[in-house]
């Protein structure tokens, strides 16, 4: 859908450089990278705000680089939302329409028809200054979507929303990209979120592109430190819920049974960050919920802290009821000391134990 | 709702800044209050209807309006292109701009008549096409705006900077041409700011003496052969104080008024 070749950009520090990216259509495309890796202007520049210095921008088949923008039908939403404050919501979303010179009654119907899909409709006579971050997030979301761009770019959406809202607006984007199926690349600096939304990932690092992949791929086979230590940063394993009760789940992740506080059902991503998780040569007596032998498989230095890998044991037999197989490596984080006292290498074996409520279910 | 405050002994700092600030106070506004209370209302009102005074209230206040106009015309573009672009020169261009402020505004009008006078290159043109400037009601007006453009692009610069950039962008990519993008979003946006600098050019202009004594000293407006206000308070001064005292008050009134009401304006549902 849309195509990038060998696009230069220039960003006043340093260069965009050698950025090729294939998006299909349909796609739900991150590109994820750190603060300041120019991943706003990279957006810009496809949606034709920022100038080219090289290279080659094409929507479908047509080649769009010194196209102006509003000849594109590329839309945009910003992380901070850039929504009109001397119009109303109502006006917010209609605006992209009344440019088309669409008739007024059209607009009225389109309106009221995006603003039910994103679940707003509500607030359509609002101004936007009186919104909280998620509704102004869906209002930006439905004044782009409105106009069937042919792509629609994100620019971190979910990063000025705190937590609780970020979780729920997630579920929100991929639902509204489920209905409304647009093309949409979406950059983030967050791994979760790029593990949870996307179907495919581009990892951006000081101004290129160092490794597209599905997020499976992705963790398992990092191509650089710099994704390594991204993937480093978070356990995460997909699962599935296999029995709920009292508020706890219990997913099933590869003959692994995980024990998490969360709603959810069926399918889902859960992580758990390395530093949750305690390792002990016995089996701990503690309230915490998950506790299960393994055998360390790796040991990485890092100076005054130690990453290790806990695979479980080749006896370990999955209860019967597995559902997913293969054993999936828990990474944990110790310091020097406990290194030491613990008497930790390659092929011991320990216990590893985490609380319910370390584990984050997405 | 009552705030309670805990008294507290002021320092010996702010009471010697709170004397010094009521002195410079007191010289800012004892001298206009002091012109406007000594003439009575009725002998303001007398000379308001003395046919010198009213013409020269009507020309003064009618050239500071067009003066005003045409630095909108001319001044918001220029505004708008120095908020959003960055360029070599930029800060030599803003300075440039500000120069009828600093220099000494009689010499501003001799500098203007060596531009617009009928013996020179831009009053030849416009003599062409029927237009004079010395001693014209189009001399008072260049020389209102030639001091008092620079408020309103000062004003109109600032505004724009504060409309976040990327509002247009998002306007843009909703298919707004670079035209629409400025009339919808970043004109509505900034026009408190236009409005705000237009007024204080306007009030700015209505106050000129010093160019427009040079180039229009007395003016020639709807068949009155009259001055404007501030050149008719010191025509009169040479009558004595006691004759140039209404006039005078009237001039700080009708400015003041004018101010006060066009500033509310432009601050009416700010607090919204």
């Amino acid at each position: 859908m849309i195509t990038i070749e060998n696009l230069k950009v220039n960003l006043g520090e340093f260069l965009l450089r050698d950025i090729n990216l294939d998006v299909k259509p349909g796609e739900y495309f991150i590109i994820l990278g750190p603060t300041g890796a120019g991943k706003t202007v990279l957006l810009e520049a496809i949606a034709g705000l920022h100038p080219v210095l090289e290279g080659k921008v094409w929507v479908g088949d047509s080649e769009i680089t010194r196209l102006n923008p509003e000849k594109r039908e590329i839309g945009i939403v910003y992380q901070d939302q850039a929504l009109f404050p001397h119009l109303s919501v109502e006006e917010n979303i209609a605006f992209g329409l009344e440019m088309r010179k669409c008739p007024k009654d059209e607009i009225k119907t389109k309106v009221n028809a995006m603003a039910e899909i994103v679940g707003i409709s509500h607030l359509l006579k609002r101004s936007p200054a009186t919104l909280s971050g998620g509704e102004k997030q869906k209002v930006a979301l439905a004044r782009a979507l409105v106009t069937e761009p042919r792509v629609l770019l994100l620019d971190e959406p979910l990063s000025a929303l705190d937590p609780e809202t970020r979780e729920r607006m997630q579920g929100e984007l991929r639902e509204v990209h489920r209905r409304v199926k647009v093309t949409i690349i979406h950059v983030t600096h967050d791994f979760e979120e790029a593990i949870a939304l996307g179907h495919r990932v581009a990892v951006l690092n000081d101004g290129s592109i160092v490794q597209v992949g599905t997020p499976p791929e992705f963790l398992r086979q990092p191509s650089s430190e710099f994704v390594a230590r991204f993937a480093l940063s978070r356990n995460i394993f997909s699962g599935r819920v296999v029995d709920t009760a009292d508020g706890y789940a219990s997913i099933d992740i590869g003959g692994v049974r995980v024990m998490a506080i969360t709603q959810s059902s069926g399918e889902v991503r859960l992580s758990l960050r390395p530093e949750e998780i305690l390792i002990s040569r016995e089996p701990l007596q503690s309230t915490a919920r998950n506790c299960f032998p393994g055998v360390v498989s790796e040991v990485a230095d890092r100076g005054s802290v130690i990453y290790i890998t806990v695979t479980l044991p080749p006896d370990f037999k999955p209860p019967k009821s597995a559902i997913l197989r293969g054993c999936p490596d828990f990474i944990c984080i110790i310091t020097r000391q406990a290194f030491d006292e613990l008497k930790l290498k390659k092929g011991v074996k320990v216990w590893i134990t985490f609380k319910a409520s370390a584990v984050h279910v997405f | 709702m009552t705030k309670l405050r805990a008294w507290r002994k002021p320092d010996t700092m702010s009471i010697v800044f709170i004397v010094l600030g009521a002195v410079i106070l007191l010289f800012i506004f004892a001298p206009p209050l002091k012109t406007v209370f000594s003439s009575s209302p009725g002998t303001l009102w007398n000379t308001l209807l003395e046919e010198d005074v009213y013409s020269s209230i009507l020309l003064t206040i009618s050239a500071a309006l067009i003066a005003t106009l045409i630095g909108l015309l001319l001044g918001v573009p220029l505004a708008y292109l120095l908020a959003r672009h960055q360029f070599r020169g930029k800060k030599f261009l803003e300075a440039i701009i500000d120069v009828p402020i600093v220099i000494p505004h009689s010499a501003a009008g001799v500098a203007l008549l060596f531009v617009f006078g009928s013996n020179f290159l831009c009053g030849k043109v416009f003599h062409n096409i029927g237009i004079d400037f010395f001693r014209t009601f189009a001399g008072v007006v260049i020389a209102m705006m030639f001091v008092s453009v620079p408020f309103l692009i000062d004003s109109a610069k600032e505004g724009f900077k504060a409309v976040d950039v990327r509002l247009e962008k998002v306007a843009r990519t909703l298919g707004a041409s670079p035209w629409r993008s400025f009339f919808r979003i970043s004109l509505p946006l900034a026009w408190r700011s236009i409005f705000s600098g237009s007024v204080l050019m306007w009030a700015r202009g209505l106050s000129e003496f010093g160019a427009i004594v040079i180039i229009a000293y007395n003016a020639s407006f709807l068949g009155w052969n009259t001055k404007a206000l501030p050149t008719l308070v010191a025509d009169r001064f040479d009558f004595g104080l006691d004759y140039t005292r209404p006039v005078a008050a009237l001039a700080i009134l009708i400015s003041l008024i004018a101010f006060v009401a066009l500033r509310s304006i432009a601050y009416r549902g700010e607090k919204a």
